[in-house]
């Protein structure tokens, strides 16, 4: 049950997100609610993200599985849309070939293989999905079989993120290597860059965020949502009350890889270039920043963090470019030291100290004094 | 007797023509430079050049440098070679000598005096023959390596007329890989120019040396359909010869990759390891803590070039401890001042220590600026040790080696040897208990991340000798390490070093099949599936906790 400012709350987020912005694009630029092709077209790649830092959330603030190679799963997907749109170029490109660009500098002769299901658009929507499903099925599987857990898992994780890196720049994949894919011109037939496109993508993006969140929100209040918390909080007694912990994080594992490749799909129409350095090691680890800053444990807590530090990511890195690093850094670290359940859970902390106090007078306040990191993790905005 | 007859004869018919001194050819072509025709004071460069007396050599050098100049006019003119200018009065002086003996003429007007100018093709015509001066001129060096560059270039030429020079050469020479550069020379000499016996012998001798530079001349022999087949079996023979050696090189070479890659690992996963092992923590700022050590070794660097230049070789000495004791420094600040605030939380010291990289990293940038800086090797470290032919060890990575050998076997003193480590040990297996017998586990704490670091440091103090310094250096291997960690297992030093050995020689195994990217991502599949037989690592520590 959430209760009922908070409901409201997150409606008007939600209004605000999937209904003014685009409307206020809509207005004339001389109106002072307009909202530019610049700024929604930012906010496009802010909600993707988002749509990653949920499934991200998942996997971590509810199942306590640290992954750092969320870009992997990001790339992938977008990769796959990229494959298309590359495609659907034909022979617009500057080489006036049917084949993209690099393959021309490349000098590869005919389509590769693997490139060719990506001329049908429904195969492209498909494999979105089911391509980072299916890497995420196979690490996932070996990886929790095994029992390889916490800290171990996370390295190894992270191994991935850097070796797709590797595998990602090289030639010889004929993914374009080092400059990824770019240049694209249409979108289903649509072209790319007329604002009616760019706001439709935000549109589509924006609700795919909502129906992500529902899907979380729905995955984490069933049983298997409780059955991961309490893998989180003790992942031994569940294996010893018989359910297999594994199963359900690699469940969850490939439910946020999903969203993480849907995330991509989204990000590289809007973004219109996706490199192997959106899939490194610090793009991965720094969506976990996301997470950690916005409240883990908390759905809406992922989505205001990707929200957040990428807004102040995009006017640091414009104004003051060197001390961005510093900033992440000094994020990371304060986060972590000083506010380790999120905003929204200091957020949530200071609520109830506040409904305490008031309610000191009349009621024993002992249950809510126990605002331990756990109780507010699982509490928040998705109190039960 | 006979036979030292003999070799003088050999020596008489390939020496160097006997002193044709001022024979009627070479002054008559001293008359046709003055001829104002390019063709005939070619053909006259040539004839000069053609006797190799060190004396007509030195002539064309001054024809090179300009500093030859004609007296007279027409057929009387005389080639004289300028000395140096004076001036008298008005007139500007020059002192000059004869062309050939140099016997000085005095000091005459420059005003009297038609240069010679050497344009470019005459300059052209002129190198080989001072080229081929030079080269022996380096045959007689004293430095070992220009001995044997000469060598190699004698080799490549492979002209008849070197071989008694090569010859003498070997005869004197001492320093066994220049000897043999020097003998495989004089066979490529004898198998280019050679009678058919002789070839054979100079194939069969080079065969014999293993040098693969002798290669593209065997397999031109062996496929001279003008060759006698005798000669062609010779090269053959030779080639797989030289090709067995090189088999076994490549062998003893991957190894010695592989063991050298893993002691850069194990330099780096040592300090990572104690950590993880006694505090549960991957220390994400390892690999800045090394970038530290590294740029504390150019700083120690810039202060020896600055102060005391003389004595510059002995920086790498000083900056090994310095590189240590700063990285110690960060760890030990890190360590009190934020990372023992969430002792038991292993998943957020690893986001904290990754943003204590990224503030260490960018400072580094900001400081030093983004480019690599310049780390340059003292003598000690330059070179190599030419272990067989084909292979020579570079002495810097022979140090890694060393380095992380004995920087492992200082950690089993001090962790099996003392009170320290003995503490260390406890803490590592229990803490509480550890803590309720009376030992400072929060001391315990400081000084294993202290030792930590500084062997991070030291790691990155080595680094500078074989890669580049940048603020990024530390992303570059950190990967890597964690990845020996993992395998090797929490708080076993046993089961790192054989982690580093295994990865660093598998690694190096098998790159040159799948090249240095597929390599690495064989590596991570590697490691996943050994962590499917074993998912505590090597060596699991075991105990009767449900979650050991």
């Amino acid at each position: 049950m959430v209760r009922k400012p908070e409901r409201l709350g997150l409606l008007a987020l939600g209004l605000v997100l999937v209904v003014a912005l685009p409307l206020g694009n809509l207005l004339p630029p001389g109106s002072p609610l307009h909202v530019s092709n610049f700024t929604l077209n930012l906010f496009g790649k802010f909600l993707t993200y988002a749509i990653l830092a949920l499934g991200l959330d998942l996997l971590w603030g509810y199942a306590g599985v640290l992954s750092l190679g969320h870009g992997v799963f990001f790339g992938l997907g977008a990769y796959a849309m990229g494959m298309h749109l590359m495609l659907e170029i034909g022979s617009k490109s500057v080489y006036q070939s049917a084949l993209p660009d690099f393959m021309v500098w490349n000098q590869v002769k005919e389509l590769p293989l693997f490139w060719r299901p990506f001329n049908s658009a429904s195969f492209t929507l498909v494999a979105i999905v089911v391509v980072p499903a299916l890497f995420a099925l196979v690490f996932g599987f070996l990886a929790f079989r095994s029992r390889v857990r916490g800290v171990y898992l996370s390295i190894i994780t992270q191994a991935l993120a850097l070796s797709a890196w590797l595998v990602f720049n090289r030639n010889e994949m004929n993914l374009g290597g080092t400059n990824g894919l770019a240049d694209f011109k249409t979108i289903f037939g649509v072209p790319l860059n007329r604002a009616a496109t760019q706001r439709m993508l935000y549109v589509v993006t924006a609700v795919t965020l909502v129906v992500a969140w529902a899907l979380c929100r729905w995955i984490t209040q069933s049983r298997a949502g409780k059955v991961l918390v309490a893998v989180r909080d003790s992942e031994t007694r569940v294996l010893f009350c018989g359910y297999s912990p594994a199963n359900y994080k690699l469940f969850v594992f490939v439910v946020s890889a999903v969203l993480a490749g849907v995330a991509g799909a989204l990000y590289a129409p809007q973004v219109g270039i996706i490199t192997p350095a959106k899939m490194g090691v610090l793009p991965s680890i720094e969506m976990v920043v996301w997470v950690a800053a916005g409240g883990r444990g908390t759905l809406i807590g992922a989505v205001l963090g990707a929200i957040g530090v990428n807004w102040m990511q995009s006017w640091l890195t414009t104004s003051y470019p060197d001390l961005w690093l510093l900033f992440l850094g000094a994020l990371f670290m304060s986060v972590v030291l000083f506010i380790p359940d999120g905003v929204v859970g200091a957020l949530a902390r200071v609520a109830q100290w506040l409904r305490r106090r008031r309610s000191a007078t009349t009621l024993d306040a002992s249950p809510l004094g126990q605002a331990t990191l756990g109780a507010s993790r699982a509490g928040g905005s998705d109190t039960r | 007797m006979r036979r030292l007859l003999l070799l003088l004869f050999v020596a008489w018919l390939a020496g160097p023509p006997a002193s044709h001194a001022q024979s009627p050819e070479s002054l008559k072509a001293l008359a046709d430079l003055v001829v104002d025709n390019a063709d005939k004071r070619e053909a006259a460069v040539t004839v000069i050049g053609g006797t190799r007396d060190p004396k007509w050599l030195n002539f064309l050098g001054a024809l090179r440098d300009g500093n030859v100049y004609a007296r007279g006019k027409g057929k009387d003119a005389e080639v004289v070679v300028g000395g140096a200018k004076s001036t008298r009065g008005d007139a500007e002086m020059i002192e000059i000598v004869t062309a050939y003996e140099r016997k000085p003429l005095g000091a005459v007007p420059l005003a009297g005096l038609v240069e010679i100018a050497a344009d470019r093709r005459l300059r052209i015509a002129i190198k080989p023959f001072l080229d081929a001066d030079e080269t022996r001129l380096q045959l007689a060096s004293r430095d070992p390596e220009a001995r044997r560059g000469a060598a190699l270039k004698l080799a490549h030429q492979a002209d008849i007329g070197a071989a008694s020079v090569v010859e003498a050469a070997i005869a004197r020479e001492t320093v066994p890989n220049v000897r043999h550069a020097l003998e495989e020379a004089l066979a490529l000499i004898r198998l280019a120019s050679g009678d058919a016996s002789a070839r054979i012998l100079a194939a069969q001798a080079l065969g014999a040396l293993h040098g693969s530079g002798a290669m593209p001349a065997l397999q031109r022999l062996a496929a001279d359909t003008a060759a006698t087949p005798a000669e062609r079996e010779a090269a053959r023979g030779a080639i797989r010869q030289i090709e067995r050696w090189g088999l076994l090189v490549r062998a003893v070479e991957t190894v010695f990759q592989g063991a050298s890659l893993a002691s850069i690992l194990l330099l780096m996963a040592l300090g990572l390891a104690i950590v993880f092992g006694l505090m549960g923590v991957i220390n994400m700022a390892h690999g800045e803590l090394m970038a530290l050590g590294a740029y504390s070794t150019f700083v120690v660097q810039n202060v020896f070039r600055a102060r005391w230049p003389d004595r510059f070789d002995a920086y790498f000495v000083v900056a090994l401890p310095v590189s240590f004791a700063v990285a110690a420094l960060v760890g030990v600040v890190l360590e009190r001042g934020v990372i023992r605030r969430l002792y038991g939380r292993p998943l957020e010291t690893l986001l904290l220590t990754w943003g204590a990289s990224l503030i260490i990293q960018q400072g580094l940038r900001l400081y030093f600026g983004a480019a690599n800086v310049d780390v340059s090797s003292p003598t000690w470290l330059s070179g190599g040790f030419a272990l067989m032919t084909g292979l020579t060890l570079p002495f810097n990575r022979l140090f890694i080696i060393v380095l992380a050998s004995v920087s492992v076997a200082a950690m089993y003193w001090l962790l099996f040897r003392t009170n320290t480590g003995l503490r260390i040990r406890a803490v590592t297996q229990n803490r509480t208990m550890s803590s309720c017998l009376g030992v400072r586990a929060g001391w315990v704490d400081a000084t294993t991340f202290a030792l930590g670091a500084g062997l991070a440091g030291l790691a990155g103090c080595a680094l500078t000798q074989i890669g580049n310094v940048g603020p990024s250096l530390g992303q570059n291997y950190i990967v890597d390490s964690f990845m020996v960690v993992v395998t090797g297992g929490v708080g076993k030093l046993l089961g790192t070093i054989l982690a580093a050995a295994g990865i660093g020689t598998l690694n190096k195994g098998i790159e040159p099949a799948l090249g240095a990217v597929f390599a690495k991502v064989a590596i991570l599949i590697a490691v996943i599936l050994f962590l499917q037989r074993r998912p505590a690592g090597l060596f699991a520590t075991r105990g009767r906790g449900a979650e050991a």
